[in-house]
């Protein structure tokens, strides 16, 4: 089965240093190839630094990558023009780590779950209102909270809000970038569990970056490992987080072990 | 260094577009100097006109700005058709005048300002701030006008203050001492009224300013290490409150010299503003011009120096102009 | 062995713009020995910064201690003099607040905001606190210290700046550490780092922690007891091991249960349900009646309704504030 998202030795260089049109650069993406089956999750972990929410922009058609090609349902969406790419954002969402950053505070909730309608220019006010309503019964935000102030719920609301909005527009693939890492545990579980309920009813495919190996573990089909822009393991989660082949991904996963009798960092005062 | 020279270039080429705007708007207002003297019976048309030749105004207008050019950059900046004397030397002595005022009465709004903007601001909502808010709501209220002439009554009434000049009869006799004094005594008046002007904009500045980085975690952190309440409020509140009250310093020195205008008419201050406005309602095409520049640069280098002392003060923005 | 901290009946509570009071610590009691590290754990309102707050009295404008005492080396902070809180604050108990990205002056070199603080308690001449301002970099940055010394905020790394917070507390050599969220930003191994540290902390100068957290993992093998926050009262507190292996409360099982690591202690349950505790946080500005979980308890009973559970012992060191205990 042809892969929903396949990305093709992709390099996204920033332009770093004290002067314009100097030679120094960033390298935030070093030839990244990953692929994601349809309806899969596939994870991305790494450390900050690694470039994972880079890698999320450009898929997202939100910066242009230096060079490759990213494949999205066949077609190379970083080669097409700007008005053209416009067509494929619909598609692919994001979801982002903090919604109290990514959602409008004064805003309500009802406006927030219609805003990405109004790109559909055939729908009234009203059919938006009714659609934006459902997305919000999709996500388990109770009606009454419809008209709330984004700034006046819970973390755990607000994130289901985004998740609402990120639903909108019926898209393929959704991007969640650290989403649950800023969440209390219990609600991180709600949170996961009603993402695995919208995968099976609509049909998503989740590129979930985080630095959280255990709800990786049980959330993802696949597990892809970052380091300095490159994917350094990648392959079905069971292998990956059993046998680990490659020194970042054991050094990250030993890391998430509790604290055992390790000599600690040396400290002379 | 670059963002110094690049900000001074631009500086140069805004008063270059500002000295060729008020030559063309002058120059081209109707009427000059001279139509008052043509209606003079008195003086024959061909003096008017050999005067008109010997001030070069029947020369075109690019020429005229030209050569006023070629002057300035040589340190003069035109002649004078009402004292029949060259601009340069005028403007100077009235400049300094004004700035003997303006530059006292800045300092002293400013060393007033801070610590009542910051202690009214540790205590937001309180009894000492609602005072000083309701007192600076009503300073800033009343024009600048009133509080002039306010102080001016005082003064006849009571005697206490000379009533207007910059000094008095005899100064030339008196001893360096008295000289001082006698100025300090003139200056007492116009300073408090120029003070009571714009100390309630800056206290209300420094007391916003403040009062919401009193509110910042970093703060809150440094309380919690049990830093000194002193330290707190001008070591950290302050300096993280600073960037808008260096913008607003740099506005304090670019208006020098155009801030003080409406004192000085009142209270007889032989400052530049009176001049300007003299040299406008007489067509002085040449003092215009030039007390517009002078003002200018002052504007100009209070905005650059306000730039750079952001540039010294604030790590963040040079960060932010080395990664451009 | 005379405790270095005893929280007696605290009573915290905000006051909204609407004139209400909103409790957020309610009877809170608790003991700290020397050296000792007690995790705090609870979740978004639980009030766990609330409590991390109010031990240096450094609640905002609109929060007030209703009553309570705070008995730190014997003396009620909530008594002392003005002077002697100050000395106390950074001189004696230590503080490390959340968002290391905001906790530091933007445009002070961190490490004169160093020296601030140890100048603040100690009258040393100058040569000595740059000395020291040294040695106490070099103790928490193995490389680099100089430079990241003379750095600004904004020019370090999250887990960087966390390490100049934890510098700062430890500067005056205090007997009590408080810990508000200290690893939340940062990447899984600048954190294990930064846990590692403390424990290193622990050991070398018998250093006493509050570690707050609403990450039960991380509390393991640092904490020596755990102590749950719910709706601002202590649900559950008790030695880590059994806290975490045999949870007693309705809530600290439930929470525990959240966590995907749990799940896979049964074979393969990938992409399964994860546990989830029915229902929302209470709101704390009505008026409570009986036992604030009781909502969402799985095991709840009549007389939970009717009245707050007051704690009741299980074991050694071990009480849980639930009606299944009583008698």
């Amino acid at each position: 089965m042809q892969p929903l998202l396949r990305v093709d030795k992709l390099v996204k260089h920033y332009a770093a240093g004290r002067s314009a049109g100097s030679r120094d650069k960033l390298v935030a993406l070093d030839g990244v190839s990953l692929s994601i089956a349809p309806q899969s999750t596939l994870a991305l972990i790494g450390e900050s630094g690694s470039g994972k929410s880079t890698l999320a922009l450009c898929i997202a058609c939100l910066e242009h990558p230096t060079s490759g090609s990213i494949w999205f349902e066949g077609i190379d969406v970083a080669a097409l023009h700007e008005n053209q790419q416009r067509k494929f954002r619909p598609r692919i969402q994001l979801v982002f780590q903090d919604p109290a950053r990514s959602l409008n505070p004064r805003w309500t909730a009802l406006e927030i779950a219609s805003e990405p309608l109004i790109v559909r220019q055939d729908t009234s006010k009203q059919e938006r209102e009714n659609k934006a309503l459902e997305l919000l019964d999709c996500v388990a935000i109770p009606r009454r909270l419809a008209s709330q102030r984004a700034h006046e719920l819970s973390g755990g609301q607000k994130q289901r809000l985004a998740i609402a909005r990120a639903l909108a527009l019926e898209p393929k693939l959704i991007i969640l970038d650290e989403a649950l890492s800023a969440l209390d545990c219990s609600v991180q579980a709600q949170i996961s569990n009603l993402l695995l309920e919208l995968q099976s009813s609509f049909g998503l495919t989740y590129l979930f970056i985080t630095h959280d190996f255990a709800m990786a573990a049980h959330l993802a089909d696949q597990i892809a490992v970052m380091d300095r822009g490159r994917i350094v393991e990648s392959g079905p989660a069971e292998n990956v987080l059993r046998s680990p082949s490659h020194q970042v991904t054991r050094s990250l996963l030993a890391a998430t072990l509790p604290i055992t009798e390790t000599p600690g960092v040396g400290l002379e005062l | 260094m670059r963002y110094l020279l690049r900000r001074s270039l631009h500086a140069v080429f805004l008063l270059l577009g500002v000295s060729l705007l008020t030559f063309l708007f002058s120059a081209l207002a109707p009427g000059n100097y001279f139509d008052e003297m043509r209606l003079n019976p008195q003086i024959s048309p061909e003096t008017v006109a050999a005067l008109r030749a010997q001030y070069q105004l029947d020369r075109p207008l690019p020429v005229r700005y030209a050569h006023w050019l070629n002057a300035v950059a040589h340190g003069q900046m035109g002649f004078s058709f009402a004292y029949n004397s060259p601009v340069a030397p005028l403007l100077w002595a009235r400049a300094r005048n004004t700035l003997l005022l303006t530059v006292t009465a800045t300092l002293l709004a400013w060393l007033l300002a801070l610590p009542l903007g910051v202690w009214s601001a540790a205590r937001f909502g309180r009894a000492p701030d609602r005072v000083i808010s309701w007192t600076t709501a009503t300073l800033l209220v009343i024009p600048d006008l009133v509080l002039a002439l306010g102080l001016l009554i005082i003064a006849v009434r009571t005697g206490w203050f000379p009533t207007g000049g910059l000094t008095s009869v005899g100064f030339e006799e008196m001893s360096p001492l008295h000289k001082l004094r006698d100025l300090a005594w003139h200056m007492t008046l116009p300073v408090i009224a120029l003070v009571l002007a714009t100390l309630p904009t800056l206290v209300r500045h420094v007391r916003a300013s403040v009062a919401e980085v009193l509110e910042a975690p970093f703060l809150r952190a440094a309380l919690g290490h049990g830093l000194p309440h002193t330290k707190l409020l001008y070591g950290y509140a302050l300096r993280a409150a600073a960037n808008p009250l260096i913008s607003l310093f740099g506005f304090s020195v670019g208006t020098l010299l155009s801030g003080s205008l409406l004192v000085e008419v009142i209270m007889s201050w032989p400052g530049l503003g009176p001049f300007l406005l003299e040299a406008i309602l007489a067509r002085d095409l040449y003092v215009v011009i030039g007390g517009v520049l002078l003002s200018m640069i002052f504007l100009v280098a209070g905005n650059l120096f306000a730039d750079v002392l952001l540039y010294w003060a604030d790590p963040r923005i040079r960060t932010a102009v080395s990664a451009k | 062995m005379t405790p270095i901290l005893e929280v007696k009946n605290l009573h915290v509570a905000y006051s909204a713009r609407a004139g209400e009071i909103c409790p957020a610590l309610v009877g809170v009691n608790f003991v700290l020995g020397p050296g000792e590290i007690l995790g705090v754990l609870g979740e978004s309102g639980s009030g766990k910064s609330t409590l991390a707050a109010s031990l240096l009295q450094l609640l905002p404008l609109n929060g007030k201690i209703q009553q309570g005492e705070i008995l730190f080396e014997g003396k009620d902070l909530l008594r002392v003099s003005p002077q002697e809180l100050r000395r106390t604050r950074g001189g004696r108990i230590g503080l490390i607040f959340q968002e290391p990205s905001s906790s530091l002056h933007p445009t002070i070199q961190v490490g004169r905001q160093l020296t601030d603080v140890l100048s603040a308690h100690e009258s040393l001449d100058r040569r000595t606190l740059r000395e020291k301002t040294s040695q106490l970099f070099a103790a928490v940055f193995p490389t680099g210290a100089e430079r990241i010394s003379r750095s600004y905020p904004h020019e370090l790394s999250g887990g960087q700046r966390q390490r100049v917070l934890i510098a700062q507390a430890i500067a005056c050599r205090p007997s009590l550490v408080i810990a508000d969220e200290p690893t939340a930003s940062l990447d899984p191994t600048t954190q294990r780092e930064i846990l590692l540290l403390f424990r290193t902390l622990r050991q070398k100068f018998s250093l006493a922690m509050i570690f707050i957290t609403h990450n039960p993992s991380l509390l393991t093998d640092l904490a020596d007891r755990i102590l749950v926050l719910y709706a601002g009262r202590v649900a559950e507190t008790g030695p880590t091991a059994k806290v975490l292996s045999s949870p007693k409360h309705p809530y600290t099982e439930a929470l525990l249960q959240c966590l995907p690591s749990h799940l896979r202690e049964d074979q393969n349950m990938r992409k399964a349900r994860l546990h989830v505790i029915a229902g929302d946080p209470p709101n704390l500005s009505l008026p409570a009646k009986g036992c604030l979980f009781e909502p969402r308890c799985t095991q709840r009973m009549e007389v939970c309704k009717g009245s707050e559970p007051p704690p009741f012992t299980v074991s050694e060191l071990h009480e849980v504030s639930c009606f299944k205990f009583a008698g």
